[in-house]
C-alpha cells in the first residue's frame, strides 16, 4: 500500500479501480453521458467506460458545458467514482463539485498505472494505492 | 486561502446545502488559481441559460438551486428563443416547453431576466474598478476593457454561484498586475465601422490566446465598435481585457513598454475577412445581425438602409436584440421600417445559441466576427461575413457576390 499527498479539490471520499489518460479530456465531445463511454475515436481512452472507475488524467480542455455533462453522467449512475488530475481547472473542478465525485489534483508524483485498486480521500488530502 | 468565520460556516452547510455548494464551487476555483481570500462583487452575470447548450442536465442543475436567490443584481444572457414570439420563429414546443424551465427557474432565483449579452447597455453597467463576476465572454472583455470593471472569464456554473453567495475568488483580473498587457498591437489601417473591429479582434485573438493587447493607433472608437472587438477577441482567442491607447480607461496607468508588436495592417484587415467567410458567394438563406445584441445605433442605421426596400422572398433579415433596445425601436419607428422590409427583430436569443440549425437554413451571412467564428461549428451552417452594408445588399438580392 501507498499513500500519495495531494490537493482537496471536490470533497469526499471514492475508491475503485484505476483509468489512466495521458491525454487531457473534455466531457464535452469526448464522454457519452448516457452510457460513460469515451466516444472521440482521437482520444488514447477511445472506447472504454469511465463508470465506477477512478479517473486519472493531466487536465481538461474544452468548453464549459463539461460541467453539465458530468452532472448528467453521475444523473445516469455513469460516473466515475473520483477524480485525479495533475492540474485541476474549473471546468472538470465544477462539475465534480456539482456531481458530488470526489476530486484531488497536485499529487506529489503523478505515476500511476490502469487496473490497481485506489482509494482517493478528498478530505484528507490523500490518495490511497492498494 | 482564507475564510473569514462566515464564510467557513457557509462552507460547513450551516446556510443550507444550495449554499454550502455554491461556496464549494467559489473555494475550490479560488484554490485552484491561489486566490488569497475572497471579495464581494457587486454584480454577477451569468451564461450557460440556452437548453440548447446545456441540456436536461443545465436545467436540474439549476432547477436544484432554487430553494434560495441571488444575493447581488444579477442578470443572465440570451436564451434559445425569443419568449414571445418562438412559434413565428420556428422553435419546436419541446425545445421551448425546456427553455421555459430554465427561465423559470431563474425568475425564481431573482434574475433579472434581460436574456441578453449587452448587459452593460442595459441596466447592469459596473464602474470603474467595481469587481463583479460575470460569464459571457464579450460581456467580460467589454467590462473589464471599456468600464475597467474586474471579473475573470467565468464559466456559467461559477458565475451561479457567485451570484447566490455575493463573493468571488481574488485572483486573475482582480488584481493589478495581471491587468499590464501581454503584447503590442499596432493598428496601421483605419477602422470605419463594427466588421473592421471585429476584424481586428478575430486576427488578434486567433495569434495572441489569453493575452492582453495594447492596442496603438486606433483614431476612434464607438461603443458598437468596442462591442464587436470585445467579441471577437473573445472568441477567436481568451482574451478578457484590452488596452487601446487614450480610449480605454486604463490605457494611461498600465506598463505597455518593451512588449513584442504586432502589425495589424491593410492586407490583415483583408485576410482577416476572408479567413471569416467559409463560402465566399452564392445564395444566402438567411442574414443575421446582433452578435453581440443589436444597440439602438444599429438597428437605426438597418432602418435607414432598407427603408423602402424589400429583403429577397427565400432570404431571411433577422436582427437580434435586448427587449428594452426593442422596445425603443418600437417607439422610434425603426422595427416598423425593418419589418416592412420583410426582416424580423428577436428579443432574448440570438443566431449564435438558438437552435437555428433545425429550420432548414443553410448559408447565414454576418457582420459579426464572433458570430462568423461560432455559427460553422455550434450551426453546422456556411458562414459570409461582410460590413453591414453588404449584409444588407445580401438580404435584398438573396444571394452574395
Amino acid at each position: 500500500m501507498k499513500k500519495i499527498k495531494c490537493r482537496k479539490i471536490s470533497k469526499g471520499v471514492g475508491e475503485g479501480v484505476s483509468l489512466v489518460s495521458n491525454a487531457p479530456i473534455s466531457f464535452l465531445g469526448d464522454v457519452d453521458p448516457k452510457t460513460g463511454l469515451i466516444v472521440n475515436k482521437n482520444h488514447p481512452l477511445y472506447g472504454k467506460s469511465i463508470e465506477g472507475k477512478v479517473l486519472i488524467f493531466p487536465t481538461g480542455r474544452g468548453s464549459t458545458v463539461g460541467s453539465y455533462i458530468l452532472y448528467q453522467l453521475s444523473k445516469n449512475g455513469k460516473a466515475p467514482k473520483a477524480i485525479i488530475m495533475k492540474e485541476a481547472e474549473p471546468i472538470i473542478a465544477v462539475g465534480a463539485i456539482i456531481s458530488n465525485i470526489p476530486l484531488v489534483d497536485k499529487p506529489e508524483v503523478f505515476e500511476f498505472k490502469d487496473g490497481e485498486r485506489i482509494t482517493v480521500d478528498a478530505d484528507h488530502n490523500e490518495i490511497i494505492v492498494h | 486561502m482564507y475564510l473569514t468565520p462566515k464564510e467557513e460556516r457557509i462552507l460547513a452547510g450551516e446556510e443550507g446545502e444550495v449554499r454550502q455548494k455554491a461556496m464549494e464551487i467559489i473555494v475550490a476555483i479560488g484554490e485552484i488559481y491561489n486566490a488569497d481570500r475572497l471579495i464581494p462583487i457587486s454584480s454577477a452575470h451569468i451564461s450557460g441559460t440556452s437548453y440548447k447548450t446545456i441540456g436536461d442536465a443545465g436545467i436540474e442543475w439549476i432547477e436544484s438551486l432554487t430553494s434560495t436567490k441571488f444575493s447581488v443584481p444579477t442578470t443572465v444572457n440570451p436564451f434559445g428563443m425569443d419568449l414571445a414570439l418562438w412559434e413565428i420563429m420556428g422553435i419546436r414546443k419541446d425545445f421551448a416547453e425546456k427553455q421555459m424551465r430554465i427561465v423559470n427557474a431563474f425568475l425564481k432565483l431573482g434574475a433579472t431576466l434581460t436574456c441578453s449579452c449587452i448587459p452593460y447597455l442595459i441596466g447592469n453597467i459596473p464602474k470603474f474598478g467595481e469587481h463583479i463576476a460575470w460569464a459571457e465572454s464579450s460581456a467580460v472583455c467589454y467590462a473589464n476593457s471599456v468600464l475597467g470593471a474586474r471579473t475573470n472569464r467565468e464559466g456559467g456554473p461559477s458565475a451561479l454561484a457567485s451570484a447566490i453567495i455575493g463573493l468571488t475568488g481574488n485572483f486573475g483580473y482582480h488584481l493589478n498586475e495581471m491587468r499590464n498587457p501581454t503584447v503590442r498591437v499596432k493598428v496601421e489601417v483605419d477602422l470605419n465601422e463594427e466588421s473592421d473591429f471585429g476584424a481586428l479582434g478575430h486576427y488578434v485573438g486567433k495569434r495572441i490566446g489569453n493575452g492582453v493587447p495594447y492596442f496603438t493607433g486606433i483614431k476612434r472608437a464607438s461603443n458598437d465598435e468596442l462591442k464587436s472587438l470585445s467579441a471577437a477577441l473573445a472568441a477567436s482567442g481568451g482574451v478578457a481585457l484590452y488596452h487601446i491607447k487614450d480610449i480605454t480607461p486604463e490605457s494611461s496607468i498600465v506598463k505597455s513598454d518593451g512588449l513584442e508588436e504586432i502589425n495589424f495592417t491593410k492586407s490583415e484587415l483583408k485576410d482577416s475577412y476572408e479567413e471569416l467567410s467559409t463560402v465566399k458567394e452564392g445564395k444566402v438563406d438567411i442574414v443575421c445581425l446582433g452578435c453581440p445584441h443589436s444597440s439602438i445605433e444599429e438597428i437605426k442605421k438597418v432602418a435607414e438602409m432598407i427603408k423602402g426596400k424589400k429583403v429577397a422572398p427565400n432570404t431571411k433579415l433577422w436582427l437580434f436584440t435586448s427587449l428594452p433596445t426593442k422596445i425603443l425601436a418600437d417607439r422610434c419607428g425603426y422595427s416598423k421600417v425593418i419589418e416592412e422590409a420583410g426582416g424580423n427583430i428577436y428579443c432574448d436569443c440570438c443566431m449564435v445559441i438558438a437552435p437555428i440549425e433545425d429550420l432548414g437554413f443553410k448559408v447565414m451571412a454576418v457582420n459579426s466576427a464572433k458570430a462568423a467564428v461560432y455559427v460553422p461549428t455550434l450551426s453546422k451552417m456556411n458562414v459570409v461575413f461582410g460590413n453591414l452594408k453588404r449584409c444588407i445588399e445580401i438580404a435584398i438580392s438573396g444571394e452574395a457576390k
